[in-house]
Protein backbone atom coordinates (compact mmCIF):
# COMPACT_ATOMS: atom_id res chain seq x y z
CA UNK A 1 0.00 0.00 0.00
CA UNK A 2 1.36 3.42 -0.98
CA UNK A 3 1.27 6.45 1.34
CA UNK A 4 0.67 4.25 4.38
CA UNK A 5 2.24 6.74 6.79
CA UNK A 6 -0.04 9.54 5.57
CA UNK A 7 -3.10 7.30 5.87
CA UNK A 8 -2.23 6.21 9.40
CA UNK A 9 -1.58 9.83 10.39
CA UNK A 10 -4.82 11.17 8.83
CA UNK A 11 -7.14 8.44 10.08
CA UNK A 12 -5.32 8.11 13.39
CA UNK A 13 -5.44 11.81 14.26
CA UNK A 14 -9.13 12.04 13.29
CA UNK A 15 -10.22 9.00 15.29
CA UNK A 16 -8.14 9.95 18.32
CA UNK A 17 -9.42 13.54 18.33
CA UNK A 18 -13.08 12.55 17.84
CA UNK A 19 -12.79 9.72 20.39
CA UNK A 20 -11.01 11.94 22.90
CA UNK A 21 -13.58 14.68 22.46
CA UNK A 22 -16.45 12.21 22.97
CA UNK A 23 -14.76 10.80 26.07
CA UNK A 24 -14.22 14.30 27.46
CA UNK A 25 -17.91 15.12 26.96
CA UNK A 26 -18.96 11.91 28.72
CA UNK A 27 -16.63 12.64 31.66
CA UNK A 28 -17.80 16.25 31.90
CA UNK A 29 -21.40 15.01 32.00
CA UNK A 30 -20.53 12.60 34.82
CA UNK A 31 -18.79 15.30 36.85
CA UNK A 32 -21.66 17.78 36.39
CA UNK A 33 -24.46 15.38 37.26
CA UNK A 34 -23.80 15.29 41.04
CA UNK A 35 -23.92 19.11 41.15
CA UNK A 36 -27.53 19.08 40.04
CA UNK A 37 -30.31 17.60 42.24
CA UNK A 38 -31.70 14.29 41.09
CA UNK A 39 -35.02 15.77 40.05
CA UNK A 40 -33.22 18.28 37.84
CA UNK A 41 -30.50 16.07 36.40
CA UNK A 42 -32.44 15.59 33.21
CA UNK A 43 -31.99 18.03 30.41
CA UNK A 44 -35.72 18.02 29.80
CA UNK A 45 -36.23 20.33 32.79
CA UNK A 46 -35.38 23.87 31.71
CA UNK A 47 -32.77 25.58 33.88
CA UNK A 48 -34.24 28.54 35.72
CA UNK A 49 -37.83 27.36 35.38
CA UNK A 50 -37.90 24.77 38.16
CA UNK A 51 -38.73 25.86 41.67
CA UNK A 52 -36.27 24.88 44.37
CA UNK B 1 -34.85 14.62 23.42
CA UNK B 2 -34.36 11.94 26.04
CA UNK B 3 -36.27 8.87 27.10
CA UNK B 4 -37.19 7.85 30.60
CA UNK B 5 -34.24 5.54 30.98
CA UNK B 6 -31.39 8.01 31.59
CA UNK B 7 -28.89 6.99 34.22
CA UNK B 8 -28.91 9.79 36.76
CA UNK B 9 -25.12 10.13 36.84
CA UNK B 10 -24.50 10.36 33.10
CA UNK B 11 -25.67 12.22 30.02
CA UNK B 12 -26.48 8.94 28.29
CA UNK B 13 -29.90 7.56 27.48
CA UNK B 14 -30.90 4.28 25.86
CA UNK B 15 -31.31 6.13 22.57
CA UNK B 16 -27.92 7.84 22.72
CA UNK B 17 -26.16 4.64 23.76
CA UNK B 18 -27.74 2.82 20.85
CA UNK B 19 -26.74 5.67 18.54
CA UNK B 20 -23.16 5.48 19.83
CA UNK B 21 -23.00 1.71 19.29
CA UNK B 22 -24.37 2.01 15.74
CA UNK B 23 -21.88 4.81 14.98
CA UNK B 24 -18.95 2.72 16.26
CA UNK B 25 -20.10 -0.29 14.23
CA UNK B 26 -20.43 1.85 11.11
CA UNK B 27 -16.91 3.25 11.73
CA UNK B 28 -15.54 -0.31 11.79
CA UNK B 29 -17.40 -1.18 8.57
CA UNK B 30 -16.15 2.05 6.96
CA UNK B 31 -12.60 1.06 7.89
CA UNK B 32 -13.05 -2.30 6.12
CA UNK B 33 -14.60 -0.64 3.08
CA UNK B 34 -11.95 2.08 2.88
CA UNK B 35 -8.87 -0.06 3.48
CA UNK B 36 -9.78 -3.57 2.31
CA UNK B 37 -12.64 -3.66 -0.17
CA UNK B 38 -11.97 -0.55 -2.26
CA UNK B 39 -8.92 -0.27 -4.46
CA UNK B 40 -6.43 2.55 -4.97
CA UNK B 41 -7.07 5.34 -7.48
CA UNK B 42 -4.85 4.30 -10.39
CA UNK B 43 -5.51 5.45 -13.94
CA UNK B 44 -3.58 4.94 -17.16
CA UNK B 45 -2.65 7.92 -19.27
CA UNK B 46 -4.26 7.42 -22.73
CA UNK B 47 -1.22 8.53 -24.74
CA UNK B 48 1.85 7.80 -22.62
CA UNK B 49 0.45 4.71 -20.92
CA UNK B 50 1.87 5.85 -17.57
CA UNK B 51 0.02 5.26 -14.31
CA UNK B 52 -1.29 8.32 -12.54
CA UNK B 53 -3.91 9.20 -9.89
CA UNK B 54 -4.08 9.50 -6.12
CA UNK B 55 -3.10 5.85 -5.51
CA UNK B 56 -3.80 4.84 -1.88
CA UNK B 57 -4.06 8.45 -0.72
CA UNK B 58 -7.64 8.35 -2.04
CA UNK B 59 -8.56 6.38 1.11
CA UNK B 60 -8.18 9.61 3.07
CA UNK B 61 -11.09 11.14 1.18
CA UNK B 62 -13.58 8.68 2.70
CA UNK B 63 -12.88 10.55 5.93
CA UNK B 64 -12.02 14.08 4.78
CA UNK B 65 -15.00 14.77 2.49
CA UNK B 66 -17.76 13.60 4.91
CA UNK B 67 -16.17 15.60 7.74
CA UNK B 68 -16.09 18.70 5.52
CA UNK B 69 -19.78 18.36 4.60
CA UNK B 70 -20.77 17.71 8.23
CA UNK B 71 -18.70 20.72 9.28
CA UNK B 72 -20.92 22.84 7.01
CA UNK B 73 -24.01 21.20 8.53
CA UNK B 74 -22.84 21.87 12.10
CA UNK B 75 -22.11 25.52 11.40
CA UNK B 76 -25.46 25.93 9.63
CA UNK B 77 -27.19 24.38 12.65
CA UNK B 78 -25.31 26.89 14.80
CA UNK B 79 -26.57 29.72 12.57
CA UNK B 80 -30.19 28.52 12.76
CA UNK B 81 -29.94 28.18 16.54
CA UNK B 82 -28.34 31.65 16.73
CA UNK B 83 -31.38 33.09 14.96
CA UNK B 84 -33.43 31.26 17.61
CA UNK B 85 -31.31 32.92 20.34
CA UNK B 86 -32.01 36.38 18.91
CA UNK B 87 -35.72 35.78 18.28
CA UNK B 88 -36.86 33.39 21.05
CA UNK B 89 -34.18 34.15 23.67
CA UNK B 90 -34.54 30.77 25.38
CA UNK B 91 -31.68 28.67 26.82
CA UNK B 92 -32.45 25.76 24.47
CA UNK B 93 -31.39 27.69 21.37
CA UNK B 94 -28.29 29.06 23.03
CA UNK B 95 -27.10 25.64 24.24
CA UNK B 96 -27.79 24.21 20.78
CA UNK B 97 -25.87 27.02 19.03
CA UNK B 98 -22.90 26.58 21.38
CA UNK B 99 -22.92 22.78 20.96
CA UNK B 100 -23.10 22.89 17.15
CA UNK B 101 -20.33 25.52 17.00
CA UNK B 102 -18.00 23.46 19.18
CA UNK B 103 -18.56 20.24 17.23
CA UNK B 104 -18.23 22.15 13.93
CA UNK B 105 -14.94 23.71 15.04
CA UNK B 106 -13.50 20.30 15.97
CA UNK B 107 -14.51 19.03 12.52
CA UNK B 108 -13.09 22.12 10.80
CA UNK B 109 -9.73 21.58 12.51
CA UNK B 110 -9.71 17.94 11.43
CA UNK B 111 -10.67 18.88 7.87
CA UNK B 112 -7.68 21.24 7.71
CA UNK B 113 -5.31 18.63 9.17
CA UNK B 114 -6.50 15.67 7.06
CA UNK B 115 -6.58 17.87 3.94
CA UNK B 116 -3.00 18.90 4.57
CA UNK B 117 -1.89 15.29 5.11
CA UNK B 118 -3.70 14.22 1.92
CA UNK B 119 -2.22 17.15 -0.03
CA UNK B 120 1.40 16.21 0.69
CA UNK B 121 1.49 13.01 -1.43
CA UNK B 122 -1.06 14.18 -4.03
CA UNK B 123 -0.13 17.87 -4.54
CA UNK B 124 3.39 17.62 -3.16
CA UNK B 125 2.67 20.36 -0.62
CA UNK B 126 1.39 20.50 2.96
CA UNK B 127 -0.16 23.93 2.57
CA UNK B 128 -0.65 26.52 -0.15
CA UNK B 129 -1.24 30.07 1.05
CA UNK B 130 -2.61 31.16 -2.34
CA UNK B 131 -5.31 28.45 -2.42
CA UNK B 132 -8.67 30.13 -1.94
CA UNK B 133 -10.43 27.10 -0.45
CA UNK B 134 -7.68 26.48 2.09
CA UNK B 135 -7.65 30.11 3.15
CA UNK B 136 -11.43 30.48 3.40
CA UNK B 137 -11.57 27.26 5.46
CA UNK B 138 -8.82 28.56 7.75
CA UNK B 139 -10.75 31.83 8.14
CA UNK B 140 -13.89 29.83 9.00
CA UNK B 141 -11.94 27.91 11.66
CA UNK B 142 -10.56 31.12 13.16
CA UNK B 143 -13.99 32.79 13.15
CA UNK B 144 -15.55 29.94 15.10
CA UNK B 145 -12.51 29.69 17.39
CA UNK B 146 -13.25 33.36 18.14
CA UNK B 147 -16.90 32.47 18.75
CA UNK B 148 -15.87 29.81 21.30
CA UNK B 149 -13.43 32.24 22.94
CA UNK B 150 -16.25 34.78 23.25
CA UNK B 151 -18.39 32.12 24.96
CA UNK B 152 -15.69 31.77 27.64
CA UNK B 153 -15.68 35.45 28.59
CA UNK B 154 -17.31 36.28 31.91
CA UNK B 155 -19.52 39.18 30.94
CA UNK B 156 -23.28 39.32 31.40
CA UNK B 157 -24.52 35.90 30.12
CA UNK B 158 -27.57 37.34 28.31
CA UNK B 159 -25.43 39.89 26.51
CA UNK B 160 -22.81 37.24 25.73
CA UNK B 161 -25.46 34.98 24.16
CA UNK B 162 -26.63 37.72 21.83
CA UNK B 163 -23.09 38.79 20.90
CA UNK B 164 -22.12 35.18 20.16
CA UNK B 165 -25.25 34.73 18.02
CA UNK B 166 -24.30 37.75 15.91
CA UNK B 167 -20.72 36.48 15.54
CA UNK B 168 -22.05 33.08 14.39
CA UNK B 169 -24.34 34.68 11.82
CA UNK B 170 -21.44 36.70 10.42
CA UNK B 171 -19.09 33.67 10.45
CA UNK B 172 -21.41 31.44 8.42
CA UNK B 173 -21.28 33.95 5.57
CA UNK B 174 -17.88 32.35 4.87
CA UNK B 175 -19.45 28.94 4.15
CA UNK B 176 -20.65 29.76 0.61
CA UNK B 177 -17.16 31.12 -0.12
CA UNK B 178 -15.56 27.88 1.07
CA UNK B 179 -18.01 25.70 -0.80
CA UNK B 180 -18.10 27.61 -4.10
CA UNK B 181 -14.46 28.74 -4.14
CA UNK B 182 -13.48 25.91 -6.52
CA UNK B 183 -15.98 27.22 -9.07
CA UNK B 184 -15.64 30.98 -8.50
CA UNK B 185 -11.82 31.06 -8.33
CA UNK B 186 -11.02 28.02 -10.44
CA UNK B 187 -7.51 29.23 -11.28
CA UNK B 188 -6.63 30.10 -7.69
CA UNK B 189 -7.09 26.72 -6.06
CA UNK B 190 -5.46 23.30 -6.20
CA UNK B 191 -8.82 21.72 -5.36
CA UNK B 192 -10.77 20.10 -8.12
CA UNK B 193 -14.49 20.63 -8.66
CA UNK B 194 -16.82 18.30 -6.82
CA UNK B 195 -16.44 14.75 -8.12
CA UNK B 196 -19.89 13.94 -6.75
CA UNK B 197 -21.60 16.75 -8.69
CA UNK B 198 -19.94 15.62 -11.91
CA UNK B 199 -20.40 11.89 -11.08
CA UNK B 200 -16.75 11.04 -11.71
CA UNK B 201 -16.80 8.19 -9.18
CA UNK B 202 -18.99 5.13 -9.18
CA UNK B 203 -19.58 1.62 -7.82
CA UNK B 204 -17.85 0.70 -4.56
CA UNK B 205 -15.89 3.97 -4.34
CA UNK B 206 -19.13 5.94 -4.47
CA UNK B 207 -20.80 3.56 -2.01
CA UNK B 208 -17.88 3.89 0.44
CA UNK B 209 -18.01 7.66 0.23
CA UNK B 210 -21.78 7.62 0.86
CA UNK B 211 -21.27 5.21 3.75
CA UNK B 212 -18.69 7.68 5.09
CA UNK B 213 -21.37 10.39 5.08
CA UNK B 214 -23.73 8.11 7.01
CA UNK B 215 -21.05 7.05 9.51
CA UNK B 216 -19.75 10.52 10.28
CA UNK B 217 -23.33 11.79 10.31
CA UNK B 218 -24.04 9.38 13.18
CA UNK B 219 -20.80 10.31 14.96
CA UNK B 220 -21.55 14.04 14.70
CA UNK B 221 -25.15 13.48 15.80
CA UNK B 222 -23.92 11.63 18.92
CA UNK B 223 -21.30 14.27 19.70
CA UNK B 224 -23.77 17.14 19.29
CA UNK B 225 -26.31 15.36 21.50
CA UNK B 226 -23.75 14.77 24.25
CA UNK B 227 -22.43 18.34 24.00
CA UNK B 228 -25.97 19.67 24.21
CA UNK B 229 -26.67 17.65 27.35
CA UNK B 230 -23.41 18.79 28.96
CA UNK B 231 -24.29 22.41 28.17
CA UNK B 232 -27.76 21.90 29.62
CA UNK B 233 -26.31 20.39 32.81
CA UNK B 234 -23.83 23.28 33.13
CA UNK B 235 -26.73 25.72 33.14
CA UNK B 236 -28.76 23.63 35.56
CA UNK B 237 -25.74 23.37 37.89
CA UNK B 238 -25.26 27.15 37.91
CA UNK B 239 -28.97 27.76 38.53
CA UNK B 240 -28.99 25.24 41.35
CA UNK B 241 -25.83 26.71 42.93
CA UNK B 242 -27.30 30.24 42.85
CA UNK B 243 -30.65 29.01 44.21
CA UNK B 244 -28.94 27.08 47.03
CA UNK B 245 -26.75 30.06 47.96
CA UNK B 246 -29.80 32.36 48.14
CA UNK B 247 -31.74 29.87 50.25
CA UNK B 248 -28.76 29.44 52.59
CA UNK B 249 -28.39 33.22 52.95
CA UNK B 250 -32.09 33.55 53.75
CA UNK B 251 -31.87 30.88 56.44
CA UNK B 252 -28.90 32.66 58.06
CA UNK B 253 -30.73 36.00 58.25
CA UNK B 254 -33.28 36.58 61.01
CA UNK B 255 -36.70 38.11 60.31
CA UNK B 256 -35.73 41.33 62.14
CA UNK B 257 -32.57 41.71 60.02
CA UNK B 258 -34.56 41.15 56.87
CA UNK B 259 -37.12 43.79 57.93
CA UNK B 260 -34.33 46.23 58.71
CA UNK B 261 -32.67 45.53 55.37
CA UNK B 262 -35.80 46.38 53.42
CA UNK B 263 -36.71 49.38 55.68
CA UNK B 264 -39.71 47.97 57.57
CA UNK B 265 -40.08 49.46 61.08
CA UNK B 266 -41.07 47.48 64.19
CA UNK B 267 -44.48 49.17 64.20
CA UNK B 268 -45.19 48.30 60.58
CA UNK B 269 -44.04 44.75 61.23
CA UNK B 270 -46.39 44.56 64.26
CA UNK B 271 -49.33 45.84 62.22
CA UNK B 272 -48.64 43.38 59.46
CA UNK B 273 -48.49 40.38 61.78
CA UNK B 274 -51.87 38.85 62.81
Amino acid sequence: MTHLGYLIAGWGISLVVLGGYGLRLARRGRSLSPLVPEDRRRWLASPGTDSD
Amino acid sequence: MAGRDERPGTTGSRGSRLLGCVALTCLAVLGVLAFVLTGPDVRIHPTTGEEFGQFDAVRMLYLHVPMAVLMYASFMLCAVASVGVLVKRTPWWDVMAHSAAEVGTVLCGLVLVTGSIWGRPVWNTWWEWGDVRLMTTLVLFLLFAGYLALRRTTTDPRRQERQAAVVALVAVLDIPLVNRSVAWWENRTLHQRSTLEELKIEDLTLFTLMFGFLTFGLVVWWLTLQRFRVGWLERAAIDHAVGSAMAERRSETSADELDAAIGVTDEQAGEASP
